[in-house]
């Protein structure tokens, strides 16, 4: 049934870092590498290297300025499905291909099921979902289902692509329905929030904000000047005439 | 949002069709509407006309329309799948209605009770499809407690001016029906000025800033979009009409679909009947469908999704 259980136990997200993502694009590459041979696949891609490709992604790096002037911040901001709590996407869809899984969670599509009426796309305040025109479904971000429960891949491995390749290790895996896990303690730590948290879905990703910038150098640890770094008792005593004579 | 014409045909369309069955549901049981076996077949089949073009129709943008069948199946959460419900379910009580009145010539006592049955079905039909619009958080303009008076007052109002050019045509024309569209008309009117009103001077809680959660910074505007050319979500979601151009259409909306019908409904029951009244009253049927046309497809083009504040919208 549409009609979705609220998550009691685990509820597996991420958790993306706002201060580190360095906006690029790497995450929604391997994630449309990935899916595009995964649970969805194929992901369309038409014309990907014409003047207007078109095609499905399932996760998507925006660039902000927040804030003005001098004090304003450049924050990249990738985005995929938040796979809420409460997803009014998986209630509107008349189906149940739309559903949200008891035992993880995740909001998945079931392709076979799937009319294509559109409408759980319109009821994502996010735009996580993306009509497939090929196949005439729709089709969504899967938390890489494929992946990360696979045994044949070494268990380091078993994480979301985009996290597997995040070279700034911005994005975080992990049960976001545990308060001791890692992932939850990280947004404790940092004040991780919910994106439109207004709208009442309880997306379950959760977002790191931006560190404050630090204006003086003072401010990250190191020296405000730069000293010098010869220790004259250490020298070859040769070095070390030269040293007082050149110190004079 | 997109306004895609097959949904713009599937909601007037239906939504006259079944405002044109309960009235003829209705009008039978008070003995409003004639009883002979041809008005039966030509209105009822009008009805029919309407309400099953318009649910073909709605098929018609499905990705998998042969798969239509599964859309019965969730209606304890999906309105759209209660609307799949409402309209099948209607056409029960409709079928008995028609084949009483058309081949038994049975129109009264308890053959005028599928009737009503259906006149009841086609009104909840015609609310669960504005509820669909109704229940979608992301859509401030189709999110609020105006749209699901609108689209039943515009049924009632479509299905009437539809009700008096059959009176007319049959030589049945009686004033209350042609003053019951002038009602249906002008509430529709001020209804649909209401909404208007409203989301003119409101507009969604969510901004670039609660979108994106770096409000406390400041302003927040896109620097980069993801792709350099439209996505999916931009071509579905992101539509936008200029507001120049949605003032002009919603001139038209008003003069043809309540002014120009109100006129002619007007002088319908004012003149003596005739050949010339039965032809006005056809002038105003087609005047609303053009209107209704109009006023549905701003009633997509104006409305604003959340997801544009990811791709620079400032407001929605
Ligand atoms: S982000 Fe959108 S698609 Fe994902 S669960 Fe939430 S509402 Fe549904
Ligand atoms: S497009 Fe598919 S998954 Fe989405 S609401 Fe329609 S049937 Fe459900």
């Amino acid at each position: 049934m549409t009609a979705y259980t609220p998550p009691t136990g685990k509820q597996l997200g991420l958790v993306i870092d706002l201060d580190t993502c360095v906006g690029c694009h790497a995450c929604a590459v391997n994630c449309k590498e990935w899916n595009t041979g995964g649970h969805s696949a194929p992901l369309p891609d038409r014309d990907p290297y014409g003047a207007d490709p078109t095609g499905v992604w399932f996760n998507r790096i925006h660039t902000f300025e927040a804030g003005e002037g001098a004090t304003s911040r450049t924050v990249h901001f990738p985005k995929s499905c938040l796979h809420c709590a409460e997803p009014l996407c998986v209630e509107v869809c008349p189906t149940g291909a739309s559903y949200k899984r008891v035992e993880d969670g995740i909001v998945l599509v079931n392709a076979d099921t799937c009319i294509g009426c559109k409408l759980c796309s319109w009821a994502c305040p996010y735009g996580a979902r993306e009509f497939d025109d090929d196949d005439g479904v729709m089709k969504k971000c899967t938390l890489c289902v494929d992946k990360i429960y696979n045994e044949t891949l070494p268990e380091a491995d078993r994480v979301p692509a985009c996290v597997s390749t995040c070279p700034a290790s911005a994005r975080h895996f992990g049960d976001l329905g545990d308060p001791d896990s890692a992932v939850s303690k990280l947004v404790a730590d940092r004040g991780g929030y919910e994106l439109m948290p207004e709208l009442g879905y309880k997306p379950t990703n959760r977002y790191l904000p931006p560190r404050e910038s630090k204006a003086k150098a003072g401010c990250t640890g190191a020296p405000a000047a730069l000293e010098t770094r010869i220790d004259p008792d250490a020298l070859h005593p040769v070095l070390r005439w030269v040293d007082r004579i050149l110190s004079r | 949002m997109h306004p895609a014409f097959s949904v713009i045909f599937f909601t007037t369309a239906s939504g006259a069709g079944y405002g044109l069955l309960a009235l003829l549901g209705f009008g039978n049981a008070l003995g409003l509407v004639p009883a002979a076996g041809w008005f039966g077949f030509w209105s009822l089949g009008l009805a029919l006309v309407l309400i099953a073009g318009g649910l073909i129709a709605s098929t018609a943008h499905l990705g998998h329309p042969e798969r239509a069948w599964r859309a019965f199946s969730q209606f304890r959460t999906s309105w759209l799948s209660r609307e799949g419900v409402a309209a099948v379910s209607t056409f029960v009580p409709f079928a008995v209605f028609g084949i009483g009145w058309v081949f038994f010539a049975k129109t009264e006592g308890v053959w005028a009770l599928p009737g009503l049955a259906a006149a009841v079905g086609g009104g909840i039909t015609v609310f669960t499809t504005a509820m669909i619009y109704r229940s979608l958080k992301p859509i401030h303009q189709w999110h609020n407690a105006h749209v699901v008076p609108v689209y039943l007052a515009l049924a009632l109002a479509t299905g009437a001016l539809l009700l008096n050019a059959l009176v007319h045509l049959w030589g049945h024309a009686q004033p209350a029906i042609g003053y019951l569209a002038l009602a249906a008309c002008a509430l529709a009117a001020w209804l649909k000025h209401r909404y208007w009103r409203f989301i003119d001077t409101t507009k969604a809680v969510s901004t670039p800033e609660t979108a994106t959660g770096l409000g406390a910074r400041g302003k927040v505007r896109l620097l980069e979009s993801p792709h350099q050319v439209d996505n999916y979500l931009m071509r579905e979601m992101g539509f936008r009409v200029a507001r120049k151009h949605a003032f002009k259409l919603r001139r038209i909306a008003l003069a043809a679909l309540f002014a120009a019908p109100m006129t002619l409904t007007l002088l319908t029951v004012l003149a003596p009947v005739g050949a010339g009244t039965a032809l006005l009253t056809i002038l105003a049927a087609l005047s609303a469908a053009l209107g209704v046309g109009v006023e549905r497809w701003l009633f997509f083009a104006e409305a604003k999704h959340t997801v544009t504040l990811y791709y620079g919208a400032t407001d929605a």
